[in-house]
């Protein structure tokens, strides 16, 4: 397993997130994490990420454990929210530049160009970033977070704030990276959109996984009411 | 698009373990990164720069006095603009990280945040003495007092490092807060109450001709406050960040 997550809880205060929370997902899997407001995803994806810190439990990635080995982690990880974690008064080129150093990529203006073209930007490589519709600065949030090429991806609802046009651009793009063999555990609200994504569907409610299915156990036309029964239940 | 390779992650890919070269170049990174988005902006300079300028201009006209008076004082006026207009730009600094929540993506770097410390620290250092280089003439014309003195000129440098040293983490723990512009002010000027007393001490005994020795123990101050709080923020910069 590329991720393993044993017995997590995650409290804020008086507040319990994550109630003892199992997760593991194999290498090449593309997991579509879904659940109601509240559920826990952000935080669950904010733990895996080293951004916030288990109260109780374990959590490796790649073989690296968290938070002891968090450097070691976060090279193996790319992650986009719904926030593009990107510079407004740098060019997209600036911001990708920045991030190759942050990581010590090397020959980065070739990696650069690549993933620029990747994801449709090399074009406007020299345009600043605050320019951008809000579905290209999501594209190139997906480009930096796969410029050190990691072996995991985290999605926290990419969709959030884009039309139509640009939901499929994005989809495109993720079914890119997806096919790289890349690991991809993703948060979304989107069940039509994950439908035709993810290789399986895990139901987080109330702090913990309640159901786990399969893509090839259920038809994608079936998983809203899969997920209305698998939340009804929880 | 192609399955990755072995020899393709290997060559994107460096060792687990950064070392010394890394950090730096990742400090380096920031620093870059802060500069090349203010010389854009100008946000974060305009606004440090017009406060302090109007700050030394009030005081100028609300402190009529005499010219020995005004020798007592002159130390004291100029810290009080320096550490205002400071509070200013570790806020707008740190702002900018929050906004489209680039914090995060610099925490999600493969580097030891102390790096991310640094770089900030230094970026905000170079704002802050570029702003106290235009500052200083326009103060030395207003105040008739001629401030381009050495040891003048280490102090208020000893001075600033110190004050963006627990600035800059003060920040940082400020900006995850709603009430990020009044939250600063309030955990950073008692903080800094020894610095700013060290630094207008020394401040006054080289505008004021005082024998070195009797200035010495301030500037020794100045100092041991700089590496206290630069090794503090050093071991607890990782835990302000993470939630």
């Amino acid at each position: 397993m590329i991720i393993t997550v044993r017995k997590l809880v995650k409290r804020f205060g008086l507040k319990t997130v994550l109630r003892g929370m199992d997760f593991s997902v194999a290498p090449g899997e593309f997991v579509a994490l879904l659940g109601p407001n509240g559920a826990g995803k952000t935080t669950f994806l904010r733990i895996l990420a080293s951004l916030s810190r288990p109260t109780i439990g374990q959590v490796s990635i790649a073989g690296y454990s968290l938070p002891h080995q968090a450097a070691a982690v976060r090279r193996r990880l790319g992650v986009v929210s719904h926030l593009p974690l990107l510079y407004g008064d740098l060019t997209a080129d600036e911001n990708l530049r920045f991030f190759a150093r942050m990581y010590d990529i090397p020959q980065a203006d070739k990696r650069i160009s690549d993933v620029l073209e990747m994801v449709g930007l090399a074009s406007r490589r020299r345009d600043l970033v605050r320019t951008f519709s809000r579905g290209m600065q999501q594209r190139l949030a997906i480009g930096r977070a796969v410029l050190h090429d990691p072996e995991v991806m985290l999605f926290d609802e990419p969709h959030t704030g884009l039309d139509q046009d640009a939901c499929q651009m994005l989809d495109t793009v993720l079914q890119e990276v997806a096919a790289r063999g890349r690991t991809v555990v993703m948060t979304s609200h989107d069940l039509a959109r994950v439908g035709d994504l993810a290789s399986r569907f895990d139901i987080l409610s109330r702090g913990v996984i309640t159901s786990s299915i399969q893509r090839s156990e259920i038809d994608p036309n079936n998983l809203l009411a899969y997920y209305r029964q698998a939340i009804a239940e929880a | 698009m192609e399955p990755i390779s072995q020899a393709e992650k290997q060559l994107t890919r460096k060792s687990s373990a950064p070392g010394f070269g890394q950090f730096i170049r990742a400090v380096s990174a920031i620093i870059w990164k802060d500069l090349a988005a203010e010389l854009r902006s100008r946000e974060l300079l305009s606004a440090m720069l017009v406060f302090a300028l109007l700050v030394i201009l009030i005081f100028n006209f609300a402190l009529e006095l005499d010219a020995s008076t005004r020798a007592a004082v002159t130390a004291g006026v100029l810290w009080v603009t320096f550490a205002f207009a400071g509070t200013l730009g570790l806020n707008r600094s740190m702002a900018m990280e929050k906004d489209r929540g680039c914090l995060d993506g610099l925490l999600l770097a493969p580097v030891d945040r102390s790096a991310i410390y640094f770089g900030k620290a230094v970026g905000n250092l170079i704002f802050m003495l570029i702003v106290e280089a235009i500052v200083l003439p326009v103060y030395s014309v207003l105040y008739s007092v001629n401030l381009f003195n050495p040891g003048l000129l280490l102090v208020i440098l000893l001075g600033s490092i110190g004050y963006v040293a627990v600035g800059t983490l003060l920040s940082s723990m400020a900006v995850q807060t709603r009430t990020r512009d009044v939250l600063l002010p309030v955990l950073l000027f008692p903080l800094v109450i020894p610095i700013l007393i060290a630094a207008v001490k020394g401040s006054t005994g080289f505008l004021q001709g005082v024998d070195s020795v009797d200035i010495r123990p301030w500037i020794n101050l100045l100092l041991v406050y700089d590496v206290i709080f630069i090794a503090a923020s050093f071991m607890v910069f990782d835990y302000i960040v993470e939630e």
